[in-house]
Formats: C-alpha cells, sequence, structure tokens
C-alpha cells in the first residue's frame, strides 16, 4: 500500500488509563508504530510506555536559571561597583548579601520563563495554532491511538484486529486532507 | 477496576465519571450568565466606582488626600499592600508546595486558588504605585536604567528594589504557571464549543493544544520544576516585603522574626481568603462533589497550624522586647497593647490568635457556616495585624512633640474599595469564563481517589 504520510489514520479509543498502557504495549510487542496517542489527562507511565526518552526541559531549565544568575550578579558589580560606585549608608560599594534577593528573583524570572518558551516552541503551542484532531472526544473523557498507515506495511484489518484484541472499545478511521 | 482506598476519604465524591467533570465544569462556562452572578457583577462594579472616583481624586490632587502626616507616612496604603500580597500567598502555595509534597487533594482548588493569587497581587501593587504621588514615574523608577534616563542605577542595597524585583517574578511565574494548567482545559472547552465566537476564542487561548502523550510528558515535567521555583519564591515574596521593616531602624519593625513571621502570616490569610471564595463558589456552581467537606477540612488545619505560628510569633515579640532591654523598643510593644491603639492590638490578638483555635473541634472545622464566618474574621485579624504593625510603630515618633494619630479620610477608605471591586470583578468574570477547577487534574487522580460508582 502506497500512501501518503500523515493522511490515512487507525484510531484506537479506549477508555481506562491503565488498559490504554497494557494495550501500547502489545499493540508496540506486535510490530506496529503508533504515531502518537491522545489523552484528556496526564498518564503516568504512557510517556515510558510508548518509548519516549525523558523530557530534556529540566537542563533548559537549569540553563536559563544559571543565566540569570549570572546576569543578575554582573549587573549589580558591574552598576554599583565599576560604573557608577555609591556610598550608601557607609556600606562598601558592592556587598554580596544585598546582592542576593535580586539575584535570586532574577534566576528564578529567567529560569521559568526560558524553560516555558523552550516547552512552548518544541511542542508548538501558540495562540492559533490549529491542531490535527484525531478525535473530539480526547479532550474530554477517551483515550485515541492514531496509527499512521503510511509507517506501517501491515494492512488495516490486522491493525484493527490488534487493537480490538488489546482492548480499544471503538476502532475508527480517520483521514486527513 | 476502580480502586478505593478503606482508609482515606475520597478527594472526589458522587461517583463521577471522567466526562462528568468535563459536564460539570464546562457548563459554567458554556450557560449564559446567572441573575445572582450578574447582581455580584454589579455590586462589584459599583464598588469599583465609587472607589473610582476616590482613586481618581487621590492621583489627581495627591495623596494629601489620604490622612496621613508627617509622622506616621506609611497607613491605610501600605497595611492593604501588605495585606493583598499576604492573600496572594495561598494560590501558588497550594499549587507549588502541594504539588511537591503529593497532596492530590490540591487538584480541586488549585485553580481558582491560583486565580486569587494573580488577582490579589494586582491589587497589592495598586497601592505601593499610588503611594509614590507620581504612578507614572513609578513604573520605571526600580528598572536599572541608564544614567542619561533617570538619575544613578537603582539602588540595590534596598530592600524596596528587591521589593519591586520579588513581586514582580512572583506575578510573572504565577501568571505563567496558571496558564500553562489552563492551556489543556481550554482545549476542551474549544473541542465543545458550538458558535464561533466561543471556538475562536478558546481556540486562541488554548494555544494548539491537542493533549499527544509527548506534549503531556513535557508538561509533567514543566509543572513539576515550576513547582520547585515557585516554592521558595513564595517564601521570598514575603520575606522580602517583610525586610521593608525590619532593615529600618523603627522599634517593632528592626526584628529578625519578621521574614518566617510574615510568611506563615501570609499563608494564613491567603487559606482563609481562599476558603471565603471556594464556599461561596461550590455552593452556587454545585460543586460539593469537587470540594468537598475533607478539603474544607484540610484547609482549615492549615489555618490551625499557621494561625497558631502566628500567635507564637506575636508572644515571642513581646518576650525579645522586654529581654533586649533596650527602652524604645520596651516602649514600642507596650504602647501597642496599651497605647491609643490598644483597640486595634485587641482585635488582631482575638481574630488572629484566638478565633482560629476553634477549629481544633471537629464540629467548627467540618461545619460550613463557622468556616466560612472564622475565614473573614481570620482576614480582618490580618489587616489590623499589618495596620498595628505600620501605624502603632510609627505614631509615636522619637521626639515626644512629633507625637500624631492617624485618622482614615473618606479618600483611603475609597481606595481601599475600590481594591475590592477590582478584586471581585476579575474573579467574578475569571468564574464566568475560565475553568474554575483543573479539569484535566482532577480526572488524572479521579481513578485512584473517587467514590465507588454503584
Amino acid at each position: 500500500m502506497a500512501m501518503d504520510s500523515g493522511k490515512h489514520y487507525v484510531l484506537g479509543i479506549f477508555e481506562d488509563e491503565d488498559v490504554l498502557i497494557q494495550a501500547v504495549k502489545s499493540v508496540r510487542g506486535a510490530g506496529v508504530k503508533i504515531h502518537e496517542v491522545f489523552s484528556p489527562f496526564p498518564v503516568h507511565g504512557l510517556d515510558e510506555a510508548l518509548g519516549y526518552k525523558r523530557s530534556r526541559l529540566p537542563i533548559a531549565a537549569f540553563m536559563f536559571g544559571a543565566l540569570g544568575t549570572t546576569l543578575a550578579l554582573t549587573m549589580q558589580f558591574w552598576m554599583l561597583g565599576v560604573d557608577w560606585p555609591m556610598i550608601i549608608g557607609g556600606k562598601n560599594f558592592t556587598p554580596l548579601p544585598t546582592f542576593i534577593p535580586v539575584t535570586f528573583e532574577l534566576t528564578v524570572l529567567l529560569s521559568a520563563l526560558g524553560m516555558v518558551g523552550v516547552f512552548m516552541i518544541v511542542s508548538n503551542l501558540k495562540p492559533y495554532a490549529t491542531p490535527k484532531i484525531f478525535d473530539k472526544r480526547s479532550t474530554d473523557d477517551k483515550h485515541v491511538m492514531a496509527i499512521d498507515l503510511a509507517q506501517n506495511k501491515m494492512d488495516k484489518g490486522k491493525i484493527d484486529e490488534i487493537l480490538k484484541s488489546s482492548g480499544a472499545s471503538e476502532v475508527n478511521q480517520k483521514e486527513f486532507e | 477496576m476502580q480502586v478505593t482506598s478503606t482508609v482515606r476519604n475520597p478527594l472526589v465524591t458522587g461517583g463521577k465519571t471522567i466526562h462528568d467533570i468535563t459536564e460539570d465544569v464546562c457548563r459554567q462556562v458554556e450557560g449564559k450568565p446567572t441573575k445572582s452572578w450578574m447582581l455580584v457583577l454589579s455590586m462589584a462594579l459599583g464598588a469599583l466606582t465609587i472607589g473610582g472616583y476616590a482613586l481618581a481624586m487621590t492621583l489627581w490632587e495627591g495623596i494629601g488626600m489620604w490622612g496621613l502626616n508627617k509622622t506616621v507616612g506609611w497607613a491605610w496604603d501600605i497595611t492593604n499592600f501588605v495585606w493583598w500580597v499576604g492573600i496572594g500567598h495561598a494560590g501558588t502555595l497550594i499549587s507549588a508546595i502541594l504539588l511537591l509534597f503529593r497532596q492530590k487533594w490540591r487538584t480541586s482548588i488549585n485553580r481558582a486558588a491560583e486565580a486569587m493569587t494573580i488577582f490579589a497581587v494586582i491589587c497589592a501593587l495598586l497601592f505601593p504605585v499610588i503611594h509614590t504621588g507620581r504612578p507614572w514615574l513609578t513604573l520605571y523608577w526600580p528598572i536599572p536604567l541608564p544614567n542619561a534616563f533617570g538619575s544613578l542605577w537603582v539602588n540595590f542595597h534596598s530592600p524596596l528594589v528587591w521589593d519591586f524585583f520579588a513581586i514582580s517574578t512572583y506575578f510573572t511565574v504565577s501568571l505563567v504557571f496558571w496558564y500553562i494548567g489552563l492551556i489543556p482545559d481550554f482545549a476542551t472547552i474549544r473541542d465543545r464549543a458550538t458558535n464561533k465566537i466561543s471556538k475562536a476564542v478558546y481556540g486562541a487561548l488554548s494555544f494548539g493544544w491537542d493533549g499527544a502523550a509527548k506534549t503531556w510528558s513535557r508538561y509533567e515535567s514543566v509543572s513539576l520544576i515550576l513547582a520547585g521555583l515557585a516554592t521558595p519564591l513564595v517564601l521570598s515574596v514575603h520575606t522580602i516585603v517583610s525586610m521593608d521593616f525590619a532593615t529600618s531602624v523603627i522599634p517593632g519593625w528592626h526584628t529578625t522574626i519578621f521574614p518566617p513571621y510574615f510568611v506563615a502570616g501570609a499563608i494564613f490569610s491567603g487559606f482563609a481568603m481562599v476558603l471565603t471564595l471556594m464556599i461561596i463558589t461550590r455552593k452556587v456552581y454545585k460543586l460539593e462533589d469537587y470540594i468537598t467537606i475533607s478539603h474544607i477540612e484540610m484547609m482549615n488545619i492549615i489555618i490551625i497550624v499557621t494561625g497558631s505560628i502566628v500567635g507564637v510569633a506575636y508572644l515571642t515579640e513581646l518576650f525579645i522586647a522586654w529581654y533586649s532591654g533596650v527602652e524604645y523598643e520596651q516602649y514600642a510593644f507596650l504602647n501597642r497593647a496599651t497605647g491609643p491603639y490598644w483597640w486595634s492590638y485587641a482585635i488582631m490578638m482575638t481574630c488572629n490568635v484566638v478565633s482560629p483555635q476553634l477549629f481544633w473541634f471537629k464540629k467548627i472545622r467540618t461545619n460550613i457556616v463557622a468556616t466560612f464566618i472564622l475565614s473573614i474574621v481570620v482576614n480582618i485579624g490580618m489587616w489590623f495585624e499589618r495596620f498595628v504593625i505600620i501605624v502603632t510603630s510609627l505614631h509615636r515618633d522619637y521626639v515626644p512633640s512629633s507625637w500624631a494619630m492617624f485618622h482614615p479620610t473618606l479618600y483611603d477608605m475609597g481606595v481601599y474599595l475600590f481594591s475590592f471591586g477590582l478584586f471581585f470583578t476579575l474573579f467574578l468574570l475569571f468564574a464566568k469564563f475560565f475553568p474554575v477547577i483543573n479539569m484535566a487534574e482532577v480526572k488524572s487522580i479521579l481513578k485512584s481517589s473517587s467514590e465507588k460508582r454503584n
């Protein structure tokens, strides 16, 4: 079957998250490639069952946080120590302890905004982004497993059978233009 | 397949299915505004208008409209500021600290509590901005801008500058945290929308969310890290607010106990405000199966704990004032309790230390009417706490000839009313157009923590 990628999908609809995880394992075990699973809520263990690697977003958070710390300290030391030193209350020009609050806040701010920014970009989340909706119930109460026929050599009847035997309550087809 | 614990109370009652959660929460967003909602909104808008007049007069004539004088330069304005910031602590505490501690009961209340946090911080920001007298300049004063633009670099040794950084960071991070949680729920509303306008609006708000497993996996790690960042952030904000006082040399302010004492007080009043709002919301929106009596009891337990910490802090302050041997310190506290403002000290002690102790009785902490009344009493007490700290420490100056009293004018009260109008208007708009309960999170705990369906 020569089909264009991303046009013809088989959808397995699941009611229960534990059945879903078992089904993901057995479907993958049978050699079927899963395009993606859509759920109304986060299902623990689903990403491992699908073979997804752990997200590297924590690394991004750390890098942005470190950038925030560096920028905040550099800014304060440069402004009050180098560019225009002022005597305030007879204290040192650059006492580290009084720089800590601003440094802490900027670390948190950059870390949070940077990580969320990266998350938005890699997940393609933006206003007016139009998602490919396979089944509208996937934001209500159903888990939807989408299998791209172009990515699988197996024929449709066989895939339907595997989905049904692994606990799908419905097996549907979805065509995209 | 449903597993119900024999030891713990269910978090969601009434044998709800996942679809029921969608229905129960979306009904409020999709339906027409109810009469009671319109009535309360018009009251809030009324407060906003009357208060708006007082605010406009204050801006036009200057803060001389208030009852401030040379001795008492901070009074209602800063009291209101600290009070609102304190209230703004519960939301992020619930969603961040309770997430780190894996407290699943947070899921039904975190959305509304976070919204409350954001609106309370907006109200809080109003006061120091107006108090500077030239709010159009305040916007850039604390920002470190090149010297050519203003005078010199900002003074990073000053707690007022720390405060600017702390509160603006807190506001931004809370807003981001709240919005990230809203995205999946907006997608649910988008996919149910039948008319064009809501399809377009919620389509834009949902950022193209599709609920893919990969995105959920990233979402989970983003939430966890944001919680990890927000936890010390929450604690830092009121710590830094307390430093506005503690780093000064005014007897009654210059104490090292302030940071933990302020943080405990903030959580105390924040939870009280969450209870006030949630008790009304659950009743009006018929969400009794999601915000159950055990949720209310949990929050009341947090109120006993933090209220008792605040009580211990009051007593410690008195002890340290005596033990320090410093005459001025001793006088400041003696004057608080027995001076001309003794009544505000008495209100503070009764509302904050005595009244929450009633929650030791299970009958009271599981009673909705009693909880509602006490939650308001606590916030009255917390307002007086800030009033006591600020005004009684200032009104007896070092020089007896400068001693003065503070008398609020109608404009002091009007601007306070304005902040209430703003807060309730924003909260009511949120409660109508946004999902008040985090649907996705409640769905994720449904299987393990709900009442068995018969």
